[in-house]
């Protein structure tokens, strides 16, 4: 696939000084709209998760007129519900010397040095807010015994930072995003309509004024207009396939965003979170995540030859391999994220994996229950053995859990500036959508962070200086035509194909080649192997694919289908993303830049960019390169032997 | 694969969505639905009908008690058993004239009955309206047989209360009638020979007490007052209560039957 | 392993439903409800069927999408697990299994197993919330929060409102759901200025909706997937019955 350079993007809206003065500099520089005005504006905003729930919610409280979408039967299912193990923020309530500047100093650091330090200084500014905002909102999080809140330490960090509430801060955090947001719905400011897909963005006078959406119960489409947009549409992991996200999950909003004009930013970063329950057939599914603190008690190994597969009791010591705690001996079984993944994947790699297809690796406690007893590792973790229980059928007391890396974040997504706006005017992203303050790997319980801080704090106040700047006309009826052409003609030929296979099938297929090719670990081989295949399977898609029924009512196998098409086409761009960046950073690696000892090896010369990649004109991708400069925080490589 | 049409049922018919319009650029939704124009109130809420049912409910049982801590009385003999009824009677005299204490306490059970009765009424025929399609299948996950009982077993108990009271109180269909004594017109109603008396009695009973059985703890759940272990509690105690309260009653149709009162 | 599956199949609001059986084959033991389902569906496109509608979306346990009514049990007769979460080695070779939508007036369906459950969020915008807009929030730490109370709040929190608890209740209540909310934040510091006027608000919400009366049955408890307890509807009639109307 070919592609072109463009114009680098040299201004990011940043304001200049010194970096705990930039938002404020900011705040104090957006220009407000006066309550009357208010009233008469309209945003729209896709998503009710973290992001887009706090957003409405807010603009809402503001005084704006808001109009919100979501796919679900109600706000309060977005996936951010899924949420485990918590949220970040520099409260430093242990006084175990947390402060921001640290908290900043360790995403930078964590995010493999691809995020802008401007942005994340920002994000742990606000994060304190956060914890406010929450709390007040009846939040439950977990309490010591004297009332105050309790907070753990999490990968990535020597302080204890994250908040949470049992193994379920996102869904605790959401609710309350989702009760104000319904607060605001019975006071009028905000119009909800759940079961509706966003297809299409509008735009008109080159800026972006409203969205076509499909009624998923009547299957009309809709126009809804506004002044702005905002788009909170979440994460597109499910280009895989098989990922910890919701099946619902989709990047057609943000990728329709995208074919209309806004820049797509770094696409190929995906992070794979190394303890998620492994595969086991064809028929699954969803993969399911288990808290990676499974790690601080279990063992990872796997049998020293290879086909060996006798049951793991019947495994002598000497026949096993405890690879994490021999390759690393320094963190053991505690190295972060993509490092375990990797290794896991070699080693099954090497034939070496259990459990169905050989791609599994043992977690297991036998000796943590031998020195802890099994009471004390039960009250630590029987929610995570009952869960693995209940999906799997065997029981991690007596038997090692299987565990295997699973796609789990996209820290790619749309490119936004400071203000959280895209490359269109008017159109705003936030949350996992954008490509967010996390550059090249996201630190655990940061995600929930910046949702939160994009919807409730940065969003309402730069939304505004933007709205100030209108009235910005009537929309274009032509455009508005355009847009909807477009989408129901997709729908009809969608309908209209009358092949032989399910676009199940073929997103099962599009998710394999994927994961072999742009996975864990990814060449220039493989990825040319890609750009390859993809688009002969995607040709084959439309000429191909059976979706039954027709455009009227419910009809949830032509929502897959059209989800699935966006997906083809942005796995090219991802697969694009992953050639031309030849070094290895966080969660992409790149197999011909890597240390002696099989580490990441970074190229800042070269590669020390956001890239940005433009629709291009005839479709060719354009790439815009975006300098990234550290000046608080010193570049330097990551080590954890 | 096969498939088959198995059965119908009739389904809920639901309003249709508003006639789609067309697809126009300038569409907005009317807001959600929003808060009521009316609010039930107390007594038209569910949550208040189920107090005035709890409530009433408590002074049917307070009633229970005191009738059947009376009626042991016959174990004293005839002259205890008539006296307790007279004093029913003259209870209250001379500051007040003769039975007016009786009276309010029996327009207190009068109403609290109706009362009851209009609250477990209006409450199964919301519940019926709330789930107007059945399942095709069901299996209770809460092995409340006694549960089930509660609004068929109630109905039973009223057409128990309207026979006792034509038997026992106006004598209508006692063997002795009304001019007996009490004593006398208990120890008629229940002779062996009139077996099926005692055995409806003691099934009428056997409904009082697993009405009771879930009504005590439910009632003290109804009005807030059953959580956690309190609740456990009340659960032994309605159980232990009840069945106190069944036997008590037993004692003595069954005294006379078998000709330990006579 | 193979299944008789009798389903409830509704064309849209306005049809009126019937069971239709179908036989599904090469059913794995490890397989989930859901995906059982995916199989069947995947078999009824192919063959030109129009596939069998169902909510789902984390097919994890925690979103609250998934529900349908198996052999007569909301969610499948194991307890505290969501129909996701279901697995078929716990269905025996050659069963038939009955599958119909949550039923309860309120629960309009939409389509075969598909019902519309936006009757809860009106419910929560009757005063399911804490009024606090963003950025007027005190320091977190200066309301300090009895642990229990927290743990208690939490419990009462972990409710995914995936409506079962109405599905089971012989009352077509939406008791526990609408307890749940209350009593989360009832027993914070934080829930005390609305909370009379909430539990009146939301409680009557729950009437106007066409929900029954509870009469303390304990099937919703028996079958929500987070074992909410009843004590939750304890405070609510509590909470109730002590505000002002
Ligand atoms: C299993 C799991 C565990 C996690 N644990 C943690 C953790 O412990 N800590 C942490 O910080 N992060 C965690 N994360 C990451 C974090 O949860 C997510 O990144 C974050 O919640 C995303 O929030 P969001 O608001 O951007 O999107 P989402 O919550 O995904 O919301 C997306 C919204 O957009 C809507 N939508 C999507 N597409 C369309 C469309 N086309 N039309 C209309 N509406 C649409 C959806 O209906 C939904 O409302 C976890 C993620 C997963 C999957
Ligand atoms: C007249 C016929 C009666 C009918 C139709 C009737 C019906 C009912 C019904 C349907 C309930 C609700 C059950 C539930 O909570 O699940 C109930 C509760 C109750 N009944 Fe009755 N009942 C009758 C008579 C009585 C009598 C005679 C007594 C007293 C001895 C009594 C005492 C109670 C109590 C204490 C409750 C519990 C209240 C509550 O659950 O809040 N009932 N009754
Ligand atoms: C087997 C046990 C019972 C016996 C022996 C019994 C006996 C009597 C007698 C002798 C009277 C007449 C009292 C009088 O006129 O002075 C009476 C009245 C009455 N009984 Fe019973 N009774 C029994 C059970 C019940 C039960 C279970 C109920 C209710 C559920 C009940 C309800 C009443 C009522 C309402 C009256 C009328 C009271 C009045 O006139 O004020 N009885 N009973
Ligand atoms: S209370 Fe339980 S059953 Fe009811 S909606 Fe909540 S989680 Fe579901
Ligand atoms: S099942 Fe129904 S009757 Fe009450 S206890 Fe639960 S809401
Ligand atoms: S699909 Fe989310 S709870 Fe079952």
């Amino acid at each position: 696939m070919k592609y072109t350079i463009g114009e680098p993007i040299r201004d990011t809206k940043a304001p200049e000084g010194p970096i705990e003065e930039r938002w404020d500099t900011r705040r104090f520089s957006a220009k407000l709209v006066n309550p009357a005005n208010k009233r008469k504006l309209r945003v729209i905003v896709v998503g009710t998760g973290l992001a887009g729930g706090s957003a409405a919610a807010t603009l809402g409280e503001l005084g704006y007129k808001v109009t919100s979408f979501c796919y679900q039967d109600s706000p309060r299912r977005a996936h951010s519900i899924a949420a485990q193990g918590g949220i970040n923020a520099a409260k430093n309530y242990r006084g175990d010397g947390d402060s921001v500047h640290r908290l900043f100093y360790d995403t930078v650091k964590g995010g493999d040095f691809r995020a802008r330090e401007s942005n994340v200084y920002r994000l742990a500014q606000v994060s304190v807010n956060i914890i406010d905002q929450a709390v007040a909102q009846g939040v439950p999080f977990a309490r010591e015994y004297g009332g105050l809140l309790d907070t753990r330490s999490f990968g990535g960090a020597q302080v204890s930072r994250t908040f949470y509430a049992r193994g379920q801060t996102g869904q605790q955090l959401l609710l309350g995003a989702y009760q104000a947001l319904e607060r605001q719905i019975a006071a009028g400011t905000v119009e909800m309509h759940t079961r509706h897909e966003m297809l299409d963005l509008v735009i008109s006078d080159g800026r972006a004024r409203g969205v076509i959406v499909r009624d998923l119960v009547t299957g009309e489409i809709e126009t809804h207009l506004a002044d702005a947009v905002v788009l909170a549409t979440g994460g597109y992991g499910n280009v895989f396939f098989l990922s910890t996200n919701a099946k619902g999950c989709n990047t057609t909003a943000i990728w329709r965003a995208h074919r209309r004009g806004a820049y797509f930013g770094n696409p190929c970063y995906t992070q794979i979170h190394p303890t998620c329950i492994p595969v086991s057939g064809d028929y699954q599914s969803k993969l399911t995540l288990m808290s990676e603190s499974l790690r601080n008690d279990g063992r990872v190994w796997v049998p020293v030859r290879a086909g060996d597969d006798r049951a793991p009791a019947d495994i002598p010591e000497e026949d096993r391999d405890y690879y994490l705690e021999r390759i690393y001996p320094a963190f053991g079984n505690l190295v972060p994220r993509d490092i375990a993944s990797r290794a896991a994947k070699n080693v099954c790699d090497e034939g070496r994996g259990v459990g169905p297809g050989g791609l599994g690796v043992y977690l297991d406690f036998a000796d943590a229950i031998g020195r802890l007893g099994k009471t004390a590792v039960e009250e630590k973790y029987g929610n995570l053995f009952e869960m693995y229980e209940r999906i799997t059928g065997e029981d991690p007391y007596t038997r090692p859990m299987r565990i295997y890396p699973a796609v789990h974040y996209t820290m790619g997504g749309l490119w936004v500036d400071y203000d959280l706006q895209s490359t269109i005017p008017g159109l705003f992203v936030i949350g996992e959508a954008n490509f967010s303050d996390h550059g090249a790997n996201r630190l655990g319980a940061s995600a929930l962070m910046q949702g939160l801080a994009d919807g409730y704090f940065v969003l309402p106040t730069t939304i505004g200086d933007y709205l100030a700047g209108g009235p910005f006309g009537d929309v274009d009826q032509a455009s508005v035509d355009q847009a909807l052409g477009q989408v129901t003609g997709k729908i009809g030929r969608l309908l209209s194909t009358g092949g032989t296979r399910t676009a199940d099938s073929y997103h099962r297929e599009l998710g394999r080649l994927m994961w072999e090719y742009c996975g864990m670990e990814r060449t220039e081989e493989s990825l040319r192997k890609a750009l390859e295949r993809i688009p002969e399977l995607r040709e084959e898609f439309w000429v191909n694919v059976k979706v039954p029924g027709d455009e009227e009512g419910l009809n949830q196998a032509l929502e897959r289908a059209g989800r699935v098409a966006d997906f083809f086409d942005l796995a090219e761009l991802m697969c694009l993303d992953a050639l031309h960046r030849t070094e290895s950073c966080g969660g992409h690696f790149r197999a011909e830049s890597q240390t002696e000892e099989g580490e990441a090896l970074r190229d800042d010369e070269n590669f020390a960019y956001v890239a940005a990649w433009e629709h291009g004109a005839d479709g060719v991708p354009v790439l815009h390169k975006e300098a990234l400069d550290y000046e608080y925080v010193k570049l330097s490589s990551r080590s954890y032997k | 694969m096969t498939s088959t049409i198995d059965r119908g049922l009739a389904t809920t018919p639901v309003p249709r969505r508003d006639a789609p319009p067309k697809p126009s650029a300038r569409r907005t939704k009317p807001p959600a639905p929003r808060g009521p124009a009316r609010r039930p109130g107390l007594f038209g809420s569910t949550n208040g009908k189920k107090a005035v049912m709890a409530v009433t409910g408590a002074v049917l049982v307070a009633f229970l008690i005191g009738h059947m801590l009376g009626n042991l009385k016959i174990f004293l003999g005839a002259a205890s058993f008539n006296s307790y009824a007279e004093w029913l009677r003259t209870v209250g005299e001379p500051a007040v004239p003769a039975r007016s204490l009786l009276t309010v306490a029996e327009i207190v059970l009068t109403a609290a009955v109706v009362l009851h009765m209009w609250s477990a009424v209006s409450l199964a025929r919301r519940a019926s309206k709330a789930r107007p399609v059945k399942y095709a299948k069901r299996r209770s996950q809460a092995g409340g047989y006694v549960v089930r009982t509660m609004r068929y077993g109630g109905v039973i108990i009223l057409l128990f209360v309207i026979w006792h009271l034509l038997d026992l109180t106006f004598g209508a269909v006692n063997p002795k009638g009304f001019d007996a004594t009490p004593y006398d017109r208990v120890v008629a109603g229940f002779a062996p020979a009139r077996w099926w008396v005692t055995a409806f009695y003691v099934v009428a009973l056997a409904m009082v007490g697993l009405h009771l059985r879930h009504g005590l703890w439910s009632a003290f759940q109804t009005l807030g007052l059953a959580a956690g272990r309190r609740r456990r509690f009340l659960d032994v105690f309605a159980a232990v209560f009840s069945a106190a309260l069944v036997l008590g009653f037993v004692a003595v149709p069954v005294a006379v039957m078998i000709g330990v009162v006579k | 392993m193979n299944l008789t599956l009798k389903v409830w199949r509704q064309n849209g609001p306005a049809d009126t439903g019937r069971m239709v059986t179908y036989q599904v084959t090469d059913v794995s033991p490890d397989m989930s409800f859901l995906e059982m389902l995916d199989v069947l569906n995947e078999r009824l496109i192919l063959d030109g069927d129009d596939p069998v509608a169902f909510d789902h979306d984390c097919r994890e346990g925690i979103c609250g999408m998934c529900g349908m009514v198996i052999d007569g049990v909301a969610h499948g007769e194991q307890r505290a697990t969501t129909t996701c979460q279901l697995h078929m080695r716990h269905f025996e070779d050659g069963a038939t299994v009955t599958i119909e939508p949550w039923r309860a007036a309120p629960f309009p369906v939409i389509k075969d197993l598909v019902v519309d459950r936006s009757s809860f969020d009106r419910i929560i915008q009757a005063g399911g919330f804490i009024s606090v807009p963003a950025g007027s929030a005190p320091d977190a730490h200066s309301v300090p929060v009895k642990k229990d109370d927290a743990d208690d709040a939490f419990d009462a929190a972990t409710c995914i409102g995936c409506g079962a608890c109405v599905a089971a209740c012989p009352n077509g209540s939406a008791s526990l759901f609408t307890a749940a909310k209350i009593t989360h934040l009832g027993l914070l510091p934080q829930g005390q200025p609305e909370r009379a006027s909430r539990a009146v608000a939301m409680v009557d919400q729950m009437d106007l909706e066409g929900f029954g009366g509870c009469t303390n049955t304990g099937e919703c408890t028996a079958v929500c997937p987070k074992g909410i307890s009843l004590d939750v509807i304890t405070q609510m009639n509590r909470d109730y019955l002590r505000s002002p109307k």
